[in-house]
């Protein structure tokens, strides 16, 4: 009796000391650190003796920790430049987390000690100008960035995603996320009887084409592309409106001519029935025993998500090849901004100048990491290199294709809702391309989406085109 | 028995001991006041006013009378309860049938099943296994790419390009499926303890008087069990209304496959109540209409559930 | 489908012969329905464990019921992942083990304090108890993490989710059930002329008697907290606070590029092992508890 007593007492002591001193753990941190001073000199003057980095992922730290001259590992989420600690916020981006935790960090700004304040935060381009705004984010200028004179060799779409109202550029980017068609070299040979890339563009050069040719493939018992969306992208990139204007939720004539194409493709069977992403099919096409012609992406694409690497795969087996494709977009992309209210704005500075305007260092970040980088030159001079070939797509040079689109891209119509838009709309058509609903009954779910997710935002005036 | 008590203690104080009652009920009521009480006050203030945060960081907040109930007392709110309610059953029946049968045999000594801790054991494991997970079991061993599906299409059950989690009919079955393996064993192991609480002499003197077996089940076990099965039908019904885990990990919080049934127009027939309550928590700090569904829940739940607190309170008056 | 079969099965007392024939065709009947029932209790775990020791590529081509080779190297990948499963798992067993017995004890104290004592109110008190069962949780969330978050500042902390197990009325309603048939007033009233504190008769007396119940309410509040996406999921968004539900939803919107299901069966392995082991370690205990529980009259 006494011994089951004890033994839950003491568990019960255990448990609520462990508790408390997982809870309480980094506020007592903190609350130390704050007796110290809050600025420590170092080569760049007087700055923040943290930087606080927000991220959703490990993609920046490791070029940081990789490239970042001076930069020093302490542990998986701490490391030092000089006498600065930085400190990584990583909130991983699923279900929105990143986005709330940053929002949360953001509103405490103000009253935050110096230590705890954010400093440098990243974002992606379907909610960056969410960030842009003047009591968010400072402009590059504010931290000594003269963006003419000093990013004068990147995209200039990279710097466009990220303008504000009045024209302030607020963060910047190493890389480029040119995207391109990516085809199957063994089924173009068998179905339209060339593997060449100019040839086989002529078959996808605009839609009307890739339509036919998507026939041809069914004829032969492959399907064009894998998911609904994989072509969303293209369409939405073109379009010549953005998702909000005022308030008001609208939706432009290019989205409509994806949903066209995606039903018939689906009722065709010009697909595999999946969504992007998805675990019912859509990534059966990265076998050599799929049935799928093409997929559309950018390099890390092909480099990250195909399975190349994978026994069996098409990339292992080097049958990948990629072309311009029907029109040209961006895929992903992360840019650094500068928090409003950062004490480290020199050293934040520095990291914009070293990690996305360096020649030098932005060449080595493309052959260390694969990436599409940020600097027209040196991605020029990569064209040019014969020796450089991506072995997935059998040794084909993909800078040049990628390059010449990356300077076609024009970022004129977004707005701060694409992500949320973006996903919704995929996710109430999808029900509508398998035939669970109709057009207008996708888009009314379509709308209550929208108002449980921005209810600011006024959908009346949606119809079906 | 309480006489006794009184009458030690009352030449010390008015109430004596038994102010030890109120005492050992502080932490039960300060707890309740503080996390449930007070929460549940702001819940229902919230629902009267507009409030959210945008996109942009700007905080709107009006007083906006029953807007919020009226926008929520629509089909759309209906369909939600109703998505809710057919998942539940679909899982409830099979599992208060099975576990009858089970706890049944489980506590009949003439039947003597051997090995009933091993049954036992194996029938309650799943209820260890947290909903997510099993959603996401599920999940996976039933999409297109996953094991169970490979093994069903190999059988010649279905054709490569069908899809579980693309039809309402095959979505629901499959995620009241799992709302069964998890509680069946459970609902046994409550029952068993009500049957084996019946008096041996009971069962012995029905078989002097020459009754079946099943008029012993009808006559004796079932009544007796009334009030167990009660309770074991509030539970899952409380636990049903709160149905959030296994369909928002399977639709990935969409409430997707669309689907018609009695509803004039298509909307997702996966999503439960608690899924639009959590994604306007969450999403966007949409509090006036979260505030308002959470009365809605409240009502409901409270209407669902008046009945059986009747039948409970009146069977404690029994007790005395 | 019960009772139609205990229907078919009508017999007449005198004919001992035929009963217990009936009775073993009952028995045989029983006995396929718990195999049936067993495996497809188990079938998940098996299949789920076999799938950790595959390939993504395995997997996704073929369906098997013997293990593979890749264990080791989706090991290795889980272990280089950024969703951290070793974390996730003590993260997890401190929110539920506190939990679980805050909730044990409490409600055997409120539950002593209604059966054992007589005072103005007690009947208030309990009806109200038994009313407040009724509410989900959810529905007082919004409130609930509206005070955590913007009141108290508390995001990514236990405590919000540990303390509020307290109050549970369910446990408590199970625990007085159980205490009204175990508790002899007699041994109370023997202990108090002992000179025992009211505090000391809880734990020393009481405590010890409602052990059988006390064991199946424990594990259930743990099952419940462990299982519970949802409050954590609104309150948890530090990555090293992440607990196991969390995290395995996480594998389901993960980012794509290190999306393996090798790696996502071993994950969710791993976080559904530890329990089932621990379980099976109390089982006995839990199923000899319940049916002391009923005995005793």
């Amino acid at each position: 009796m006494k011994k089951v007593t004890k033994f839950l007492s003491l568990v019960l002591v255990l448990a609520m000391v462990v508790s408390c001193l997982a809870a309480c753990g980094s506020k007592n941190e903190s609350k130390n650190d704050s007796k110290e001073p809050a600025a420590v000199k170092t080569e760049f003057g007087e700055q923040g003796k943290v930087l606080n980095i927000y991220c959703w992922n490990e993609e920046f730290k490791q070029r940081l920790e990789e490239l970042y001259p001076g930069y020093s590992k302490v542990d998986d989420a701490t490391g030092k430049i000089g006498d600065v600690t930085v400190k990584w916020n990583i909130t991983p981006n699923e279900n929105n987390a990143y986005q709330q935790a940053l929002d949360n960090a953001l509103k405490q700004q103000g009253n935050a000690n110096a230590d705890d304040k954010v400093d440098l935060f990243l974002i992606e381009a379907d909610y960056a100008l969410k960030y842009v705004e003047p009591n968010v984010s400072l402009a590059l200028a504010e931290v000594g960035i003269d963006v003419a004179k000093d990013f004068k060799n990147q995209y200039t779409y990279t710097q466009d995603i990220v303008k504000d109202s009045k024209g302030n550029i607020k963060g910047t980017s190493w890389q480029g996320c040119p995207a391109a068609l990516i085809y199957r070299t063994d089924i173009a040979e068998e179905v339209l009887g060339t593997s060449d890339v100019d040839k086989v563009q002529e078959y996808v050069k605009d839609w009307a084409s890739f339509e036919a040719t998507a026939a041809k493939m069914k004829e032969k018992g492959y399907t064009m592309v894998a998911g609904f969306d994989d072509t969303y992208r293209v369409f939405s990139n073109n379009a010549k409106s953005a998702w909000v204007k005022d308030g008001k939720v609208q939706i432009d004539d290019r989205i409509w001519e994806w949903v066209d194409q995606a039903k018939k493709f689906t009722d065709n069977g010009y697909n595999v029935k999946d969504s992007l992403w998805g675990d019912n099919g859509w990534k059966s096409g990265f076998d050599m025993s799929g049935k799928v012609f093409c997929y559309f992406g950018p390099a890390w694409f092909i480099d990250f998500c195909m399975n190349c690497s994978e026994p069996g795969s098409v990339g292992e087996a080097g049958k990948w090849h990629i072309t311009v494709g029907p029109e040209g977009y961006f895929w992903g992309g992360t840019w650094i901004c500068a928090a409003a209210g950062t004490d480290n704005e020199v050293l934040i500075k520095d990291i914009m100048m070293k990690m996305t305007a360096d020649t030098d260092t932005l060449v080595k970040l493309a052959q260390t990491f694969s990436d599409f980088v940020n600097d027209q030159p040196a991605m020029e001079k990569l064209a040019a290199d014969n020796t450089v070939g991506n072995k997935y797509l059998g040794g084909q040079n993909i800078y040049g294709i990628l390059a010449e689109g990356a300077k076609k891209i024009h970022i004129d119509y977004a707005s701060a809702y694409d992500q949320g838009c973006n996903e919704k709309f995929q996710a109430a058509m999808k029900e509508y391309f398998l035939g669970n609903c109709t057009k207008e009954e996708a888009l009314e779910n379509f709308k209550k989406e929208i108002k449980t997710l921005y209810p600011e935002l006024n959908t009346d005036d949606l119809k079906v085109k | 028995m309480s006489e006794t008590t009184n009458t030690n203690t009352i030449k010390h104080t008015r109430l004596g001991r038994n102010k030890w009652g109120y005492i050992f009920l502080v932490p039960f009521f300060v707890t309740f006041l503080v996390f449930s009480l007070w929460p549940l006050i702001q819940t229902i203030y919230f629902s009267f006013f507009t409030k959210y945060t945008t996109q942009m960081f700007e905080e709107v907040e009006e007083f906006c009378g029953l807007k919020n109930y009226k926008e929520i007392f629509s089909a759309d709110t209906m369909r939600l309860f109703f998505n809710t309610f057919v998942l539940w059953i679909i899982g409830f029946v099979p599992q208060i049938l099975v576990s009858l049968l089970l706890a049944s045999w489980f506590a009949n000594n003439r039947l003597r099943i051997r090995a009933s801790g091993f049954f036992k054991t194996v029938i309650y494991l799943p209820n260890l296994i947290m909903a997510i997970a099993f959603g996401m079991i599920f999940y996976l061993m039933f999409a297109r790419s996953g094991p169970l599906f490979h093994l069903f299409e190999n059988l010649g059950f279905i054709t490569g390009d069908y899809d579980f989690w693309a039809h309402v009919g095959s979505t629901r079955i499959l995620i009241s499926s799992i709302n069964f393996l998890m509680w069946f064993g459970n609902t046994t192991i409550l029952l068993m303890a009500g049957i084996m609480g019946i008096n041996d002499s009971l069962f012995e003197a029905a078989e002097v008087d020459g009754a079946s077996q099943f008029q012993v089940f009808r006559k004796i076990t079932l009544p007796i069990l009334k009030p167990i099965l009660v309770y074991v039908m509030i539970t899952s019904l409380i636990g049903g209304i709160q149905m959030f885990d296994v369909p928002q990990i399977i639709t990935k919080g969409m409430g997707n496959p669309a689907g018609r049934d009695i509803f004039k127009t298509s909307q997702p027939a996966i999503k439960t109540v608690i899924m639009q309550l959590s994604a306007s928590i969450s999403k966007s700090n949409n509090y006036g209409s979260a505030g308002a569904l959470s009365v809605v829940l409240l009502i409901v739940t409270g209407i669902l559930s008046f009945f059986v607190y009747l039948s409970m309170v009146h069977r404690d008056d029994n007790d005395k | 489908m019960a009772t139609t079969e205990l229907l078919t099965n009508k017999q007449k007392p005198q004919y001992e012969v035929k009963k217990s024939m009936s009775m073993a065709a009952i028995k045989v009947i029983a006995y396929i329905v718990l195999v049936l029932l067993s495996i497809l209790c188990l079938v998940w775990f098996y299949l789920l464990i076999i799938n950790a020791t595959r390939s993504h590529a395995e997997i996704n081509t073929k369906f098997a019921f013997l293990p593979g080779k890749s264990l080791i190297s989706n090991w290795k990948k889980m272990n280089s992942s950024s969703l951290n499963f070793m974390r996730g798992l003590i993260n997890s067993a401190i929110i539920a083990l506190s939990s679980s017995i805050l909730t044990v004890y409490f409600s055997m104290m409120t539950a002593f304090a209604i059966h054992a004592y007589r005072f103005p109110g007690r009947k208030f008190f309990y009806v109200f108890i038994l009313a407040i069962m009724m509410i989900p949780t959810q529905v007082t969330s919004l409130g609930f993490y509206n005070m955590i978050v913007n009141t108290f500042n508390m995001k990514n902390n236990y405590l919000p989710l540990i303390l509020p197990s307290i109050a549970a009325p369910v446990t408590f309603f199970y625990i007085i059930q159980y205490m009204r048939s175990n508790l002899p007033m007699s041994l109370v009233e023997a202990a108090r002329i002992d000179g025992a504190m009211e505090v000391g008769i809880l734990n020393r007396i009481v405590l010890p008697l409602m052990r059988p119940a006390l064991a199946v309410q424990l594990i259930f509040a743990f099952v419940g907290s462990w299982n519970n996406y949802y409050m954590p999921a609104l309150l948890i968004n530090e990555p090293k606070k992440r607990t196991l539900p969390i995290l395995i939803y996480s594998l389901r919107s993960a980012a794509e590029k290190d999306k393996d299901l090798g790696v996502q069966y071993l994950s969710m392995t791993i976080a559904v092992l530890p329990v089932i082991v621990v379980y099976l370690i109390f089982a006995r205990y839990i199923v000899g508890g319940v049916a002391l529980g009923g005995v005793k009259e």
